[in-house]
């Protein structure tokens, strides 16, 4: 006598091929489940890898083919005679000196432009240089004379075709807030894509740009052999406060940083639609296992050993896995070539400015979500697959037990309650890497836990029911039916749980953040309008008092910002000069906490900043905009800032003015008199300008900048809004699947009941109001925990991941419309299935083998 | 074999098998049986006496309290779980009054299951059952699924899968309770005939006295044991 495993793999064909033979709704609703997972998954990192690799590739191309790079903290530049020593450095084989100013060419777009040395950009940065078209029919220059022409400019494919203008054409550029004219002479060839970059000779931008005796940048190449570590540490030890060393790992983790906790945020959503997936094989899993109770059994009893079982349904979930993740890996490709052409790099979240990077796929990515599908679908079947290896083949072959698993007593859900408080502590963890990882944790925990008490809170919900007065008698069996098998009830529910709370989660948390935008916009804009200089272009003291003076306006605030970079890890906080003569940077400030008073230069941080920076009011810190050490300031408060999530810094106007020694302002806000309208001063104001600023200035009302960044919130958040929608509907698919099996597997309680008297009309009513019963244990259960969930992605995942804060708002119209939409798919399910259940005769029914 | 003779094991021998249920209740004690080859015992007794019981001792899928069980000279008591599987799968045959007809698989693979779960190859494993759907009345049904069959052709199935792998007993519980007489009828008649043709012993539990009749001996489960079914 062997007693070898009888799960052959014939026998395992014959099993699994003939159930969803069977079955064949319920195991493709699972495999596209999974497949809509991996697929989700994978476009979302594919779409960022491949933003990732060509904003890399945008940054090494400027970069060019430097070492190392000597980059100005702010737009001020450093002192040019640092370059002289680090030329001279041991180590140092070359270096290349470049002005870098933020510019823009009359009528056309933005663009870097680069003051380069031709001679040392040739050693360092050869891509930098531009091939100039010769002779007369190019604008009459030589190669030679290109090189070093004090009036001609080199532009990128992509600034050319944004001037509008062919080579050989005049541009007036403006940078720095002076405005010089050049002759185009060639194209930037080593610059690929969409970077908008001008190049001309060195001394003409700081003659010309007003930056004499300034540098912005110093490409160092390294000598052969030369140790990269003491080079770095000797540059260091040269660099003046305004100045830092920059390596390719740091600008890569700078490049990373700047859209990083959005990225992660995407790749958790996609991962939620997988997870949702996982727990609609589940409850298919466990349905199946309960059907098929007495099949188990007559197997056990024919002699397959109870592990039979168990790998039985562990394989059919890997296969289900299997195959919706081979799915998911092409619908994922296929996903993110259509994103990167529709949605571009950064999928809306306006943190690469645009461009329509080349799908990169990367097959180890591809593998890990693959692997991470098939996991998700074994995981899903692993209860279902114990469930199946603990049938009683005693108990389960008798006639008409197939669902007896569900009776008996409900233990008292310690597990959960202990899920959802480990849930609790891990959300007060820290983040790591600046990601949110232990809030994470906390939703992941808090679902389990929430999902996993489903039998009891069904029970308790239900409870109150029980005690209705003579209910009609479809919904008495309903109420019946629902109190007894509480765990069958959680099996339906599950997947649309799991799914309903993560939505409204999600959906808290967009509210919440867009209500807090809102209400900011309001605090911050308060002025009737709002003027802003395009880049490059600045009014002067003189331009400053002719506005002020205009009798449409009652009173002009200006403001003047830059960059400026403290880390060079981290991209630059935005310092900006604000507030109105004699009255402080922090007048009317959106505050986010507590003040301070102590002498010196007193500046307002925003939240972020004071996150990332771990700075309090009170404390201090250098600012790197001066040769030596640079001003000292103090943290006189917190304010809000939904605008940079890096960090801005505010301070007087004259305090400002003494820093940088800049009494320029490129943007005002504007009171008007009282009954002077918008319409009515903007030509006024405008006629006021300087000839050469008023074309490039932009007027608006506060309403219209409020719509402006709202419909960028919105824009930045519809992949969001998408993801969400499709976790949703694979949760409805779930809850529509789950009540069909259900209600398909009772076709033997539904002939009794037509035996013994029950209309068929009433069976039907039966199942809505089971169906509806169920749907609002989910919507409740489902908001519940969705609301728990929210405070988890609010209080922690958000300020860990973007630096920003926010007061819950509730979204009460998408959860009552979500709450109906999933009761109503729920009756509509299980009547519908019912209806199928009861096309077959009673007679029919209860002669039904199972 | 009997150890250290040479007469043939008896399919089943029990001997002073005693069971109760959770709770205390005696279900049965001093039960003692020994059955010949190509033997058919029919057990018959009230409800709730025990008699489903007694079938799942037999199988091994319960256990007794006491006394000992023999299948084919194995003593069920020293065999763990994952043997006593082996043994069923290799030894006995079941025939339910449920039938438990797979729905997803033909007449053929239905019967063959007891040779697929023994390994044997496919090809192998489907001519024998298609053999024995023959045997049984149902020759060239094979590749036909049990939505197209009738109850008492279920039962045929579930026959001609008992018998397929050659068991030594064959366990058959109401095996005509959900049938009509004249169908009942056919179906004792072919069962009997196929156990003794196939040299296996076969315990039938049944409450219907037409069904018993079949049998070569009929015992009456009690409290005290097995009695010959009159006395």
């Amino acid at each position: 006598m062997g007693t070898r495993p009888g799960l052959s793999l014939q026998m395992l064909a014959w099993m699994v091929l003939g159930e969803w033979r069977a079955q064949p709704g319920r195991a493709l609703a699972a495999v596209l489940a999974i497949a809509v997972g991996v697929g989700l998954g994978l476009a979302v990192h594919l779409v960022n890898r491949s933003a990732l690799d060509e904003f890399a590739g945008a940054v090494r191309s400027v970069s060019g083919a430097a070492d190392l790079q000597i980059q100005a903290a702010s737009r001020t530049g450093f002192d040019e005679n640092l370059y002289p020593q680090l030329a001279r450095m041991e180590g140092v084989a070359s270096a290349s000196p470049l002005v870098e100013l933020d510019a823009r060419i009359e009528g056309g777009e933005r663009l870097t432009l680069l003051g380069l040395d031709p001679l040392r950009a040739f050693s360092v940065t050869p891509n930098l240089l531009g091939r100039p078209i010769a002779g007369d029919a190019a604008g009459g220059v030589t190669t030679a004379d290109a090189l070093f022409d004090q009036e001609v400019i080199t532009l990128s494919a992509a600034a050319l075709q944004q001037s509008g203008r062919q080579v050989g054409e005049r541009v007036q550029v403006n940078a720095a807030g002076q405005s010089a004219e050049f002759r185009i002479v060639g194209v930037l060839e080593g610059i690929s894509g969409d970077r908008s970059l001008g190049v001309i000779d060195i001394a003409a931008a700081q003659w010309r740009f007003e930056q004499l005796g300034r540098l912005q940048r110093i490409d160092l190449r390294l000598a052969p052999g030369a140790d990269r570590r003491s080079v770095e540490a000797s540059v260091r030890a040269l660099l003046p406060a305004e100045a830092a060393l920059v390596t390719p790992q740091s600008e890569m983790r700078r490049t990373e940083s700047l859209s990083r906790a959005y990225r992660v945020n995407l790749q958790m959503l996609a991962l939620v639609a997988l997870l949702t997936g996982g727990f609609l094989v589940y409850s298919a899993q466990s349905l199946s296992v309960v059907r098929r109770r007495p099949q188990f059994a007559l197997l056990r009893v024919l002699g397959l050993p109870a592990r039979g079982m168990l790998h039985q349904v562990l394989i059919e979930g890997a296969v289900l896995g299997l195959i919706g993740a081979a799915l998911g890996v092409a619908l994922g490709a296929g996903l993110a070539e259509l994103a990167l052409r529709v949605l571009g790099g950064d999928l809306g979240g306006g943190y690469f400015s645009g461009g329509r990077p080349p799908l990169a796929f990367t097959p180890l990515a591809a593998l890990v979500i693959f692997g991470l599908g098939v996991t998700i679908a074994l995981l899903g079947s692993l209860l279902p697959a114990l469930q199946a290896e603990r049938t009683p083949a005693a108990v389960a072959l008798k006639s008409g037990s197939g669902e007896a698993a569900d009776v008996g007593g409900l233990r008292p859900p310690w597990i959960s309650l202990g899920l959802l408080a480990a849930g609790g502590v891990a959300a007060l963890g820290p983040p790591v890497g600046g990601v949110p990882l232990f809030g994470y944790g906390a939703i992941a925990l808090i679902l389990a836990g929430g999902v996993g008490a489903m039998p009891w809170l069904a029970r308790g919900l239900l409870s109150p029911l029980r005690n209705l007065n003579h209910p009609p008698p479809s919904i008495a069996l309903a109420i019946a039916r629902l109190w007894g098998a509480p765990r069958q009830a959680a099996v339906a529910l599950s997947g649309i749980v799991a799914s309903t709370s993560l939505m409204v989660a999600m959906a808290v948390m967009v509210t919440s953040f867009r209500g807090s935008v809102e209400e900011w916009l309001t605090q911050i804009l308060p002025a009737d309008l709002y003027m802003r200089l395009e880049p490059g272009l600045a009014l002067d003291p003189a331009a400053q008092s002719r506005l002020s003076a205009a009798p449409q306006a009652a009173a002009v605030e200006f403001r003047q910002s830059f960059a400026l970079r403290l880390n060079p890890d981290l991209p630059p906080i935005q310092v900006s000069a604000r507030g109105r003569p004699g009255a402080g940077a922090g007048e009317n400030l959106p505050s986010a906490g507590a003040t301070a008073e102590r002498d010196g230069i007193p500046v307002w941080i925003s939240e972020p900043m004071a996150r990332l920076y771990k700075l309090s009011p009170g404390d201090t810190l250098v600012l790197p905009v001066a040769p030596d050490a640079g001003p000292e300031v103090f943290v006189a408060g917190v304010w809000r800032d939904y605008s940079n999530q890096f960090g801005a810094l505010l301070m007087d106007q004259a305090a400002y003015s003494a820093l940088t020694g800049d009494p320029d302002r490129a943007e005002a806000s504007i009171t008007l008199a009282p009954g002077v309208s918008p319409a009515a001063a903007i030509p006024a104001l405008r006629a006021r300008l300087p000839p050469a600023l008023a074309a490039g200035a932009d007027f608006a009302e506060p309403r219209e900048i409020r719509a402006i960044a709202l419909r960028i919130f919105d824009r930045s958040f519809a992949v969001t809004y998408a993801l969400e929608a499709i976790a949703i509907l694979v949760g409805l698919a779930g809850v529509a699947t789950t009540f069909s099996a259900q209600t398909l597997a009772r076709r033997k309680e539904f002939g009794m009941l037509r035996h013994v008297g029950v209309q068929r009309g009433e069976i039907v009513g039966m199942l809505a109001a089971e169906g509806a019963l169920l749907g609002v244990v989910g919507a409740l259960a489902g908001l519940t925990l969705g609301v728990v969930m929210s405070q988890v992605l609010i209080h922690v995942v958000n300020p860990q991941s973007f630096n920003w804060t926010m007061e819950t708002r509730l979204p009460w119209a998408l959860m009552a419309t979500l709450g109906v939409a999933l009761v109503a798919t729920s009756a509509g399910a299980a009547v519908l299935a019912g209806r199928g259940a009861l096309s077959n005769t009673a007679v029919q029914a209860v002669r039904e083998d199972w | 074999m009997v150890a250290g003779s040479s007469l043939p094991s008896p399919p089943l021998l029990i001997t002073d098998l005693a069971k109760s249920v959770p709770g205390g209740r005696v279900l049965f004690a001093g039960l003692n049986l020994c059955m010949a080859p190509g033997e058919i015992v029919a057990i018959m007794g009230e409800s709730g006496v025990g008699k489903s019981t007694l079938l799942n001792l037999f199988a091994g899928l319960d256990q007794a309290d006491r006394g000992r069980i023999e299948i084919d000279g194995v003593d069920l008591a020293a065999l763990n779980e994952e043997a006593r599987t082996g043994l069923r799968r290799d030894r006995i045959g079941f025939v339910f009054q449920a039938f438990h007809i797979l729905p997803h698989l033909t007449l053929a693979q239905n019967v063959a299951l007891p040779l697929v779960l023994a390994r044997q190859r496919q090809a192998h494993a489907l001519a024998e059952a298609n053999l024995m759907l023959g045997q049984v009345g149902l020759p060239g049904r094979g590749g036909d699924f049990p939505a197209q069959v009738s109850g008492g052709e279920m039962q045929r199935i579930a026959l001609a899968r008992a018998l397929v792998h050659s068991p030594a007993l064959v366990l058959a519980d109401e095996p005509t309770g959900n049938l009509d007489p004249q169908t009942a009828e056919t179906i004792l008649t072919l069962l009997c005939d196929r156990v003794r043709a196939s040299g296996a012993a076969a315990v039938i539990v049944t409450h219907s006295e037409r069904a018993a009749a079949a049998a070569d001996r009929v015992l009456t489960l009690t409290a005290q044991g097995l009695a010959v079914h009159g006395d």
